[in-house]
């Protein structure tokens, strides 16, 4: 199964979804269509990233009349910034490793 | 650079493994088998000996043997010097074996000490782009 920080960084590793979400981070909120002035991409691309953050939790859409207002969700970061997370997943990983070196050693 | 206790991490990772203690101390302790499993390194299992770990990613860890009980327990220092404080990492892995009856039960432990790095997100987002350079290069490691 994917780990929170892989979802997190499958999501931004896209550098114009990336390029989205820190413009969101830096600026506040925004509507779509300020997004795309900026992102030099078409507002249906831009729109498709957008959804692609809000299933990972990085952006919240708030509708607003007939605009939609997006919003950085900075908690959502947590499993990133957290450095016990990441240490972790790090360690399960090379015991991973480790268990495949042992079946491979000699007695 | 200061530290404090309030920003002591530990990481705690365990698990049983089938194999006897003799043979899991061997790919802790000898370099060839270390590189397959960790990183490239020149350790020696002598306290007070001081080498590296060289990740596919570029990055050199500082480590000095700490503890040396065979078959049981070792400890090094892991520490990565970074010129911006916020990434600079001083920390300690132990491994412990304990046998059981059908193997042994591997744990390690990482106590990290970082000094004050930019937290909020929300503020200046100040090294943004960094943060991602050093998160790229820990998810290429976990591959």
């Amino acid at each position: 199964m994917e780990q929170p920080h892989e979802i997190l960084f499958r999501t931004l590793a896209d550098p114009t979804r990336r390029a989205i979400f820190e413009r969101l981070c830096r600026d506040g909120d925004q509507t779509v269509g300020a997004l795309t002035a900026q992102a030099g991409v078409s507002q249906p691309a831009v729109s498709k990233h957008l959804g692609v953050l809000k299933q990972a939790g990085l952006v919240r859409d708030r509708p607003d009349g007939r605009q939609t207002h997006y919003s950085a969700q900075l908690g959502a970061l947590a499993p990133l910034t957290d450095w016990t997370h990441r240490m972790a997943a790090f360690w399960e990983h090379r015991f991973d490793d480790l268990e495949d070196l042992m079946k491979r050693m000699d007695q | 650079m200061t530290f404090s206790d309030a920003e002591t991490r530990t990481v705690v990772v365990e698990r049983e493994m089938p194999f006897p203690p003799e043979k899991l101390w061997r790919a802790l302790t000898q370099p060839h088998l270390i590189e397959e499993w960790l990183m490239k390194n020149d350790f020696a299992p002598v306290v007070g000996h001081r080498f590296n770990l060289r990740g596919g990613w570029g990055g050199v860890l500082d480590c000095e043997v700490l503890t040396v009980e065979p078959n049981r327990t070792l400890a090094y220092t892991w520490n990565f010097t970074h010129d911006d404080a916020a990434y600079d990492l001083r920390s300690v892995v132990t491994f412990t074996l304990t046998p059981t009856s059908t193997g042994t039960h591997l744990r390690i432990e990482q106590s990290g000490f970082r000094p004050n790095q930019p937290q909020a997100f929300g503020g200046a987002m100040v090294g943004w782009r960094k943060f991602f350079a050093e998160l790229e290069q820990v998810l290429m490691r976990i591959d």
